[in-house]
Order: C-alpha cells, then sequence, then structure tokens
C-alpha cells in the first residue's frame, strides 16, 4: 500500500470512517459487478475518487507495481483453466473464449480493488487511519474485542517504522566502518554477517518500548476507558454526501447486476 | 595520509521534490597528526561530512582524495580507506553486540582478516588505550556503566589501528567525570600514537581546550577553516549561525568592556586565569 500523499482535498478531509467504509463498500461492489456495465460504473467511481483526491494517477499506477506478479498469476490461470468454446489450442493448452473473459475481468477487478485501498492510504495518515478503526469498530467491544488496545498497538507499530528502519541504517553504516561486510558471501556467511546488526536493533528496540511504557504510565495512560481525544473524529456535511454517493453507487451496481 | 575534499557536494533524494542540500562546495585538507575540531548547529552538515571521509556516504558532486588518490576510483577498495579511516559514530555503545567487552573489540581486526594473535593483541592494546583492564574483559558489554560502553565501544574502533580518528560527538550523555576521561584519553592517544583526530562536537569548551584547528559549519557549508583562538575571535558571527565561543571567551570580553585592560583572545579557563591575573598585577602595580 502506499504512503501518504500530502495534499489538500476534499478526499482527504472526510471522516477516515467514511473513507474505510467506503473502500468496503468498492471491495462489495466489485465482487457483485459481473458485466461491463457494472466495471465501467466501478471505473468510473474509482477514476471519479482519485480525481478529486489530487493524487497523480501515475503515483497511483505505481502502486500496482508490487502485485503485477499477483495478477499475472491470476490471469494466467483464468486464461487456460476456464472451459468454454475453445478459440486456441496447443499441445495441452486452450484457450477459451470465456477464458479471456474472465480473466480479463479478473484483472480489472484487481486493479481496481488495489486502486481502491492505496487511495485509502495514500489519503489517509496512519493516525486517521487507526483512529477511524477504533471508532468505527468501536461496538465490537460489545462482544469482548479490546478494540482501542488494538488500534493502540497498530499506532504504536506504525510509528516505530520509521524509527527502527533509521536505526538500522545507523547500525549497518557503524558496523560497517568497523569493517563489516553485508553483501558478500554465501547464504550461511550472510546471515551471519546479521548478527551484529540485529543484537543491538534488537536490544535497542527493547530500550524503546520500555522507555515508552515508562513514559506512557507517567502520562498515566490506563486503556482506553473514559479516555477523549484532543481531535475527537466528527462527521461532516461532505461524510454524510460521501456515504449518499456509496449507498447510489451500491444500488446501482446492484441494479446492473440484476437488470442486466 | 592527508585526506583532501575538493568542492563536495551532498545532495539528498536528489532529482526529487524533496532534495535537499546537506553539503554544499566543502573543500578542505586534512594534514597527517591533526587535532581538528568540527563544529555546527544540530543538521549543518557535520555528520554527514565525517561519513563522506570514509566511503558510508557518496557526494553527489566534487571528489575526496586520499593520499592524492580519489575514493570514487574504479577500484578503490573502501573497505581498505575504512581500515585507514576509524568513525566512531554518536552514542556508539548502541554498536556493542557481542558475548564479552574482549570479543566485541575483535570484530574490527576480525574482519581486516588479521591472525588470531595479531586480533588478540590489538584488542588488548587498544583496551588498555582507553583506560578499561583485563577485570573488563569477559564482563557482558550490557551491564557495563554508559562511560564504560562508550570507553570498549571507542576501542572497538581503535584495534583497527586507523591512522585518522573521527568521533561524533563522543561526549554526547555522559556525566562531567566521564567527559573529561573521554576527551583526556583521546587527547592522549592523539599525542602518544600520532593519530590524526577529528573531534565533533557542539561544546565550544571541549573543542577549545584540546584542538588546533576548528572547522565550522553551517547550512551545508564550511563557514571557518582556522585556529581556534582566530575562530573564536569571531564570536558575534558564531553566534548568528546559533553557536557560541566558549564562556570564558565571553567573561574576558565583558571585563575588557567594563574597563579592565585585559586581552580578550582567551578560550580556556587556564589562559583566562592568567589574563586575570596579568590585568590584576597590572592595575595594583599602579
Amino acid at each position: 500500500m502506499g504512503q501518504y500523499y500530502p495534499v489538500q482535498s476534499p478526499v482527504h478531509k472526510l471522516d477516515p470512517r467514511t473513507k474505510l467504509f467506503g473502500t468496503l463498500v468498492l471491495i462489495v461492489a466489485l465482487f457483485v459487478a459481473d458485466n461491463l456495465f457494472c466495471y465501467l460504473l466501478a471505473a468510473a467511481a474509482v477514476f471519479g475518487i482519485i480525481a478529486v483526491s489530487k493524487v497523480p494517477v501515475k503515483h497511483i499506477l505505481k502502486g500496482l507495481k508490487p502485485v503485477i506478479f499477483l495478477l499475472l498469476f491470476s490471469v494466467i490461470f483464468n486464461l487456460f483453466l476456464t472451459d468454454g468454446r475453445v478459440l486456441v489450442q496447443f499441445w495441452i493448452f486452450r484457450i477459451t473464449w470465456e477464458g479471456i473473459v474472465r480473466s480479463v475481468l479478473m484483472a480489472v477487478r484487481l486493479i481496481f480493488l488495489v486502486m481502491g485501498t492505496s487511495l485509502l492510504t495514500f489519503t489517509t495518515t496512519p493516525n486517521q487511519l487507526t483512529d477511524g478503526l477504533e471508532k468505527g469498530l468501536r461496538f465490537l467491544k460489545v462482544v469482548r474485542v479490546p478494540v482501542h488496545e488494538f488500534a493502540m498497538m497498530m499506532s504504536i507499530a506504525l510509528r516505530f517504522i520509521p524509527i527502527l528502519v533509521e536505526e538500522t541504517d545507523r547500525i549497518m553504516k557503524a558496523q560497517t566502518a568497523r569493517g563489516a561486510d553485508f553483501e558478500s558471501g554465501g547464504l550461511i556467511r550472510k546471515a551471519k554477517a546479521l548478527i551484529p546488526l540485529l543484537v543491538p536493533l534488537f536490544i535497542s528496540a527493547f530500550r524503546r518500548a520500555s522507555d515508552l511504557a515508562m513514559a506512557m504510565e507517567a502520562r498515566c495512560y490506563h486503556g482506553g476507558d473514559g479516555r477523549t481525544k484532543m481531535k475527537p473524529l466528527r462527521y461532516r456535511t461532505a461524510d454524510r454526501a460521501a456515504y449518499g454517493l456509496m449507498f447510489l453507487f451500491l444500488a446501482a451496481d446492484v441494479a446492473l447486476r440484476i437488470l442486466l | 595520509m592527508a585526506i583532501r575534499l575538493e568542492h563536495v557536494e551532498y545532495k539528498y533524494s536528489e532529482g526529487t521534490p524533496m532534495e535537499t542540500e546537506a553539503l554544499h562546495d566543502v573543500s578542505l585538507e586534512i594534514r597527517d597528526g591533526e587535532f581538528i575540531g568540527l563544529i555546527g548547529h544540530t543538521g549543518s552538515g557535520k555528520s554527514t561530512l565525517i561519513q563522506h571521509l570514509n566511503g558510508l556516504m557518496r557526494a553527489t558532486g566534487g571528489d575526496i582524495l586520499y593520499n592524492g588518490e580519489s575514493i570514487y576510483r574504479e577500484g578503490f577498495s573502501m573497505k581498505e580507506l575504512r581500515r585507514h579511516v576509524g568513525l566512531v559514530f554518536q552514542y556508539p555503545e548502541y554498536q556493542l553486540f557481542e558475548t564479552d567487552v574482549f570479543s566485541d573489540v575483535c570484530f574490527g581486526p576480525k574482519n581486516q582478516g588479521l591472525s588470531e594473535e595479531e586480533i588478540r593483541a590489538r584488542a588488548k592494546e587498544a583496551l588498555e588505550l582507553v583506560g578499561m583492564g583485563e577485570e573488563y574483559y569477559k564482563r557482558s558489554p550490557f551491564e557495563l556503566s554508559g562511560g564504560q560502553k562508550r570507553r570498549a565501544a571507542i576501542a572497538g574502533v581503535l584495534a583497527m589501528k586507523p591512522e585518522v580518528l573521527i568521533l561524533d560527538e563522543p561526549t554526547a550523555g555522559l556525566d562531567p567525570r566521564g567527559r573529561d576521561e573521554i576527551l583526556g584519553q583521546i587527547a592522549r592517544l592523539h599525542k602518544e600514537q600520532g593519530i590524526t583526530v577529528i573531534l565533533v562536537s557542539h561544546s565550544m569548551e571541549d573543542v577549545a581546550s584540546y584542538v588546533d584547528r576548528i572547522l565550522v559549519m553551517d547550512h551545508g557549508r564550511l563557514r571557518f577553516d582556522d585556529t581556534p583562538r582566530r575562530v573564536f575571535a569571531h564570536c558575534r558571527e558564531l553566534e548568528k549561525i546559533g553557536l557560541a565561543a566558549p564562556r570564558v571567551t565571553y567573561i574576558a570580553h565583558a571585563l575588557a568592556e567594563a574597563g579592565f585592560p585585559m586581552k580578550t583572545d582567551v578560550i580556556t579557563v587556564a589562559e583566562a586565569e592568567e589574563a586575570i591575573l596579568c590585568t590584576l598585577a597590572a592595575e595594583q602595580g599602579k
């Protein structure tokens, strides 16, 4: 998934819960879709949101790179393993008309899925996302799911990724200055070469974790009960409008599937 | 064993909108046996600069010559360069990883592919140089005190017998005693072993009393490159870039402004003492 793309846009300003729900709607809609018109509608929706979000399309397409392999995999399987009217046949391979249609639709579905979800992470900071998840999933507390704790763990984990990356870089440089070699040698030598990196990294991670725990306790952290937020999430007119559009989109999608 | 920097430039994320210039046209020469202080505000490019000196970072412009040979030349061995130019990072104790102090100090020489005896001899020598006796050899580096950890880590670099030793804020986070011990040992190394030392610091007091040449960095540029006395004479300019002269220099200036006829180019407490006594003697002599 992509990293937050900092621009000002109506999509960025939406409540994270709205965007999370919207992503869910898109996923549902894509699985409901089974004909060309459904996909056209989904395309209109996805590209419409991209246009409003001001995130360059090129930037979003770049986010597809990591899933290319998965995409090819599913296309190839659908292409060769679908029964139907045979178009081409050679050796044990057979391409059917149904196979082509299905693999293309599958690819489009996957691409839209990835685009939609990366649009979420492009327009929402990790903090907003966890806030949204926490509040959006609060109802799960009824069945004793520690929603707040999970959200806190998630935001701490996300917060520590860049710190640990920086730390890794620093320790790597320090050991390189002492003549360590992380690149050459076989697999076993390479794995062994990681010890001087991993030991200090783990120690520093544990130290940071205990420091953080101490700092949280010093500020009277006691879990989520009775905790208030500095910037509480609140739905605005734009969010209501977005929910309306989502509903219309889903209704149209279902209607297109049933009617056509 | 001179290192010469010629118009060195370094840009982060070059070619992207996030491009920032960390070093701008830095030219200087580090000669044999010098004791150099490198000072600058946080983010002035000090750390970036020193990482260029042993090839951990690659300049985006300009050239670095080690003994007249470009380190960016095809086939130049960075490993070889790092053997000669030792770099002690900030908080070096974070690089300790072995089960005991002695093995950790052995890591550097081991990477150089030396013989077992040579490795042991060097580790012993390095630990001696930082004042750690045999009682420490078998102790876990993680149960030492902050100052001891740091000394063990410095020994880890010294064991590689570098000709140039660069230390990035070696006294950060240490108490006054630990600071004096470390600095004293570094000064002794310089004097007794003839090692070229580059001390990165933002404590003017530390720098003033030990080094014989100061480099001042500001916004990626080299602002001053001179003796401490002459650099600290520019105390107004230093203030403008978020630095300052040693406190005793200000006291001397204040005394002079208050009408006492005394010299103001003092940079250490001892010099200030002498100047004040000298002025007092002259006053009494009247």
